[in-house]
């Protein structure tokens, strides 16, 4: 049968919160039992939006990932609720019980992607719930949060669980933080804007005070001794990608014909702004 | 319990469908688009057709509105400052300190009207001076434009007239250099998508982030084209101190000038261009006037000082190679300018320098062919190829009022509006009476003189902007009672501590403030009047339709969604619609049967309005008031595309659907609206008004800013700050009021006492060098004023640049109000009132010099 997927584009993501204020004005203020009760005017983030910067001026980068529940499929959630209060339906959605899960406070913390909030005046822990009242109404055919989404970022799928998997291999679709084994729902694309780290810098041609275009950048893991290569562009600028923070050792280096070349030592850390690499005659 | 049922309504941010339960609001969300409507535009470009979603768009501030409707900030009740005796001691003084009380809207309404007759009496009409704020919730009867000026022309006022501020430099400016005076110095922008889709290589956006001031009104209408852009492979380049949220969409390339040296990075292009040869030569000689002239200014035959890449360098603080890199690869490529969000606008042009930004960056297009294919002026915001043959007006057309001075009525629109009735004038609100700035309310007030040039928004030609004005006008009395309508001058002006001082003296001796929320400039009025949403009256628009000086705005939106806009549930409280309190206040004035036409209400109102357009010829009038919207439909395919400026380039009549060139303003209907009837290098106009004004002269060139570096005081303030417009709110609506706008990251930061305070993002290394932590409480100072915000650390914004949204919606002083710190986020209690020029009467808002340290409390 079909059940429900999010796939969420990181590269498309503009930080513009129509998701977080949509699933506001749906759920903030309206009682839709069974499914949940409002949730107060501040306080939660159903849908949150994380954001990060990568790098230094003036070649940082900037990414936000929008995090709903992740109804995982083998939900943590579900195993730290007492009285059956959290349940996962038919078409994939997990869902809090409003009624049998007032005081469960333990769910809170039970949530590995910290996406449960408490609500204090209903003495209720509250989620995402996918919008399960609006489908389950039949007049909507997706959610609030991606209804309202004006860039793409946010697709409901409603799919078979073999169509999905297809899917997943045709847009490289991975899921945030693997390492939890919940088996998530919500996948997504372009991941690494937020997961993972570059190396940035820009190179001029000294004695005429030009932008190197086309040097060749080689960045060279001491450890594993693994190369990537790159070249500049017109304003000098390079960017090496989807590096694994806290890799180790690098030497980064800069060819250009008739130039010098440099190196220059890379401890990756996090992401990097080499600055401006100087070359001469 | 009732049924759901779905209304619609209409937002700055877009139109919506709106669910309503029980007499409560339920959701709102974008109109989704059915085969019953109008079918999509197509463009073919390169290999691709493009036609847009059938689904239109929001903003945040639409997304958060149901929480702002239902806010504790509104004002449910008429209230009465505790100490103000209308007959007795009026305690002026302790106006924003004293607390309010509810009255009856009986009491309220004798107090205002008995003040209204005492002033016109005692000191005429012209000593009541009004103004509302530029933006309004939507809707075209209920603008001010419509039922405040039909009140306050009838009753008879002085306007407090609005600078151009979208515009400053561009109108001060720009329209030296090409006209455009009916635009306020922006250009036309009609087809330019398709043009932009088959023909563009690259686009500059300089001092533009169209995803977050979506042109204006037109939500992320326009956010799909960038993404197409980018599939075709076009380049773009972001010119802006910060990072902004379009450039971190879609940036190939981030350039940082130091604020204020906009003028001196153009400059630096111009040169490499001249001695690279790399223009367009035939167009310079054909189409443009002064040249040569403007050529030795560059190249440093005027002043000895080259303007080479290196000068530009020193000046914007961006590396010479890179100054190069980007004139030589404009150069090469068919390049769109993106000067400022809509085409132009952008902060740059509300700054010290504002003028010659704007006049750069028409030599620079000028140089490259403004107007052949692929080159334009072009932020991707306008231009889709809807129908503009079909008329529908915007609001600022006047709506009810039909004020053909200070309206665009007498364009199209009061003709037909009031073909067998009468529009509302007001002789003192014409060029013959009595005016004040906007900007000098409060010295208005407080010392009793002023004078100027330039009334209010100067469109009427070139020369208006010239014409002297002072305050008083002979023979007029000086103010004796403010009607404010709206609260935001104190998060929206400049020093705006000074509207706070003007308010507390007997100087000034009747406020009323008529106001949906409790807002900054609420807390200073004697009486207030408390107005309903447009969620809560009946209204009618369209979408992104403001018209008047942007004629045809809607092309910003990939269709024409005129809605009605329905009453969704009955006004909160006892709140009123805006036209209800003024026609209530007109029959105690004994003209309300004039104000309301014999009676009608609003929905009578909107019924004539319908048959004033052409909405008549798409939809009957009851089948409208069912569906609750229209989608014009498009030209039919194959229609003539006629981009703009296209026929300027080609040196043929104009054949947009513009509104000017005026025929009285162009020789044998050929030419843009310059003495010469060229792109001017050298402006003929400010030749003939003023050669020797060095902050504007003939010759366009970069002036070094009195806010910025090369400022005395910057080794005192080292921090240059820019203040654009919020990204979440528009202007202040949305912001503060417990609106869930108030939550988002980017927006507020909740501290640990439990405010929400505003945002001041400042760069790593500026924060290091001051211990500042991210998120930590900070004093934002200079000899303006102090604001406690909360510090946002950093890479998008260069070391010496930081970065605060305007429009703050709040005042919260911490002691006595103009005179203590203040906490809401006010930042323009900090930057200058100083005029942008001592010809150019504009504010310069964005240029803003400061120092900042942890703030410890009260005590430090
Ligand atoms: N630092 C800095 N300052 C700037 C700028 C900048 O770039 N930097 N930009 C400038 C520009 S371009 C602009 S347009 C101005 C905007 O500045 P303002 O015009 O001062 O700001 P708005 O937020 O439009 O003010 C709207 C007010 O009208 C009230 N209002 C809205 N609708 C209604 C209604 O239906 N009835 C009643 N009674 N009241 C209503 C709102 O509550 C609010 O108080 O700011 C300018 N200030
Ligand atoms: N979300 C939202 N949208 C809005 C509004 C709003 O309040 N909120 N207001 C509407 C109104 S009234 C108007 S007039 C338009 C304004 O539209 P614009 O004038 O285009 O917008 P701004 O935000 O003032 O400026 C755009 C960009 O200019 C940059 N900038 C500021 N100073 C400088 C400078 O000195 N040099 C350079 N190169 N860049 C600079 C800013 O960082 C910003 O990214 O927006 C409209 N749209
Ligand atoms: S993300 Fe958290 S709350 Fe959602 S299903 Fe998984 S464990 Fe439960
Ligand atoms: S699916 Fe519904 S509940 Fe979940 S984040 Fe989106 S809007 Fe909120
Ligand atoms: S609505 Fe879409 S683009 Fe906007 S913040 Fe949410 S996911 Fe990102
Ligand atoms: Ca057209
Ligand atoms: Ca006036
Ligand atoms: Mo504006």
């Amino acid at each position: 049968m079909k059940k429900v997927n999010m796939m969420i584009d990181i590269a498309r993501c503009s930080d513009c919160n129509n998701c977080f204020l949509s699933c506001k004005d749906e759920h903030w203020d309206n009682d839709n039992l069974p499914i949940a009760v409002s949730q107060p005017r501040f306080g939660h983030r159903w849908m949150d939006i994380l954001n990060i910067e990568r790098g230094q001026y003036p070649l940082q980068d900037v990414a936000y990932l929008p995090l709903p529940c992740m109804h995982c499929d083998n939900a943590p959630c579900i195993k730290a609720a007492t009285n059956g209060a959290v349940y996962k339906r038919e078409d994939g959605i997990v869902i809090i019980d409003p009624v049998k899960a007032k005081g469960q406070k333990q769910l809170v913390e039970a949530c590995p992607y910290k996406v449960i909030y408490w609500n204090e005046e209903s003495q209720l822990p509250q989620k995402c719930t996918m919008c399960a009242h609006l489908l389950d109404d039949g007049t909507w055919k997706e959610p609030r949060c991606t209804f309202a989404c004006p860039t793409g970022t946010l697709n409901f799928l409603y799919l078979e669980d073999d169509e999905m998997a297809e899917k997943i291999k045709a847009e490289n679709l991975e899921v945030y933080h693997p390492e939890y084994g919940t088996k998530p729902r919500v996948y997504y694309k372009n991941l690494y804007r937020f997961t993972k780290c570059h190396v940035t810098g820009s190179v001029e041609l000294h004695d005429k005070k030009d932008c190197a275009d086309g040097a060749i950048v080689t960045l060279t893991n001491v450890g594993t001794q693994q190369n990537i290569v790159t070249e500049t562009n017109n304003y000098g600028d390079f960017k090496v990608d989807k590096l694994e923070p806290n890799s180790g050792e690098y030497t980064l280096m800069v060819e250009y014909p008739g130039y010098g070349s440099k190196t220059i030592k890379v401890d990756l850390i996090t992401s990097i702004n080499v600055g401006s690499v100087y070359l001469t005659r | 319990m009732g049924e759901t049922k779905r209304y619609t309504n209409s937002t700055t941010g877009g139109p919506v469908f709106v669910d309503v339960k029980d007499d409560k609001i339920v959701r709102m969300y974008p109109m989704e688009l059915t085969d019953e409507d109008a079918p999509n535009w197509e463009i073919e470009a390169r290999g691709r057709t493009f036609t847009p979603s059938r689904k239109t768009t929001i903003t945040p501030v639409t997304a958060a509105w149901k929480s702002q409707i239902y806010s504790p900030k509104r004002v449910l009740y008429p209230m009465k400052r505790v100490d103000f005796d209308v007959n007795g001691e009026r305690n002026c003084e302790n106006r924003g300190s004293s607390e309010y009380e509810r009255i009856s809207w009986e009491e309220a309404l004798n107090i205002v009207s008995s003040e209204i007759i005492r002033v016109k009496r005692d000191f005429g009409p012209g000593a009541i001076m009004s103004t509302a704020s530029s933006h309004h919730l939507w809707g075209n009867i209920g603008y001010r434009f419509s039922t405040l000026f039909r009140f306050m022309n009838l009753v008879g006022f002085t306007y407090a007239d609005h600078n151009p501020d979208s515009w400053e430099g561009w109108h001060w400016g720009g329209m030296h250099n090409w006209g455009f005076s009916w635009r306020l110095g922006n250009p036309e922008q009609y087809d330019l998508l398709e043009d932009g889709l088959q023909n563009t290589d690259m686009i500059v956006f300089w001092s533009a982030d169209p995803e977050t001031n979506n042109g204006i009104y037109a939500a992320f209408e326009s956010t799909p084209r960038r993404f197409w852009l980018k599939e075709l492979g076009v380049k773009m380049v972001f010119i802006d101190p910060y990072h902004n949220h379009s450039a971190a969409l879609f940036g190939d390339k981030w350039l940082a000038p130091r604020s204020g040296t906009d003028a001196a990075l153009a400059a630096g292009i111009a040169y490499i261009w001249i001695t690279e040869g790399t223009y367009d030569k035939e167009y310079v000689a054909t189409r443009t006037h002064g040249f040569e002239r403007w050529t030795e200014y560059i190249l440093g035959k005027e002043d000895g000082i080259p303007k080479d890449a290196k000068w530009a360098e020193n000046e914007t603080g961006i590396p010479e190679r890179e100054i190069k890199a980007l004139a030589r690869e404009w150069a090469s490529k068919k390049t769109m300018l993106g000067a400022g969000g809509l085409g132009g606008w952008g902060g740059a042009c509300r700054a010290t320098t504002g003028n010659e930004w704007a006049r750069m960056m028409i030599c620079l297009i000028a140089m490259q062919g403004m107007g052949k294919p692929g080159i334009n002026v072009w932020s991707t915001t306008q231009g889709a190829p809807v129908d503009e043959s079909f008329f529908f007006p915007g609001y600022a057309e006047g709506g009810i009022s039909g004020d053909v001075d200070n309206a665009a009525s007498g364009y199209e629109f009061a003709y037909r509006m009031f073909a067998n009735d009468r529009p509302t004038r007001n002789p003192i609100n014409s060029p013959q009476g009595q005016h004040i700035p906007r900007l000098r309310i409060p010295e208005a007030i407080l010392e009793g003189k002023l004078e100027w040039r330039g009334k209010g928004f100067c469109g009427a030609n070139v020369e208006a902007q010239f014409q002297k004005y002072e305050y008083p006008a002979p023979g007029y009395s000086k103010i004796q009672m403010y009607y404010r309508y709206g609260g935001s001058f104190i998060g929206t002006m400049t020093e705006t501590k000074r509207y706070v001082k003007m308010y507390r003296t007997d100087k000034l001796p009747f406020v009323v403030n008529q106001s949906v929320w409790f807002e900054g400039e609420a807390r200073f009025a004697d009486i207030i009047l408390p107005a309903c949403t447009n969620f809560e009256r009946w209204d009618i628009s369209e979408f992104a339709n403001c018209s008047g000086y942007i004629p045809h705005t809607y092309s910003q939106c990939n269709h024409r969604v005129i809605s009605l806009q329905m009453k969704c549930i009955e006004p909160l409280g006892e709140s009123k619609s805006d036209y209800q309190i003024f026609a209530d206040l007109a029959y105690k004035l004994g003209i309300g049967d004039i104000f309301t036409d014999g009676g009608k209400t609003e929905m009578d109102w909107i019924k004539q309005y319908f048959y004033a357009t052409d909405l008549p010829k798409g939809i009957t009038w009851e089948k409208f008031l069912e569906k609750g919207y229209y989608v014009v439909p498009n030209k039919p395919k194959g229609s003539k595309s006629t981009p703009a400026m296209r026929w300027y380039a080609e040196d043929r009549e104009i054949d947009t659907p513009d509104w000017g060139p005026m025929p009285s303003q162009q020789v044998a209907r050929k030419g843009v609206q310059t003495g010469s009837g060229k792109i001017e290098f050298v402006s003929t106009s400010l030749e003939r008004f003023d050669p020797n004004d060095m902050e504007r002269h003939p010759v366009t060139r970069y002036i070094e800013s009195w806010e910025g570096h090369h400022s005395p005081h910057y080794a005192q303030y080292p921090l240059q700050v820019i203040s654009p417009h919020p990204r979440f709110s528009f202007h202040t609506m949305g912001d503060s009021k417990e609106s869930h706008l108030n939550e988002i990251r980017d927006h507020r930061v909740l501290a640990a006492d439990g405010h929400r305070y505003w945002i001041f993002r400042i760069n790593t290394k500026d924060a290091e060098a001051r211990g500042i932590k991210h998120h930590d409480l900070i004093k934002v100072f200079n000899d303006r004023g102090v604001v406690i915000m909360a510090a946002q650390v950093t890479e998008r914004v260069p070391p010496g640049t930081a970065h605060s949204y305007e429009s703050c919606a709040d005042y919260l002083p911490l002691g006595e109000p103009g005179n203590s710190p203040e906490r809401a986020g006010c930042i323009n209690n900090l930057n200058s009132k100083r005029f942008m020029g001592k010809n150019s009467y504009g504010m310069a808002s964005n240029s803003l010099l400061v120092q900042v340290e942890k703030w410890e409390g009260m005590e430090s």
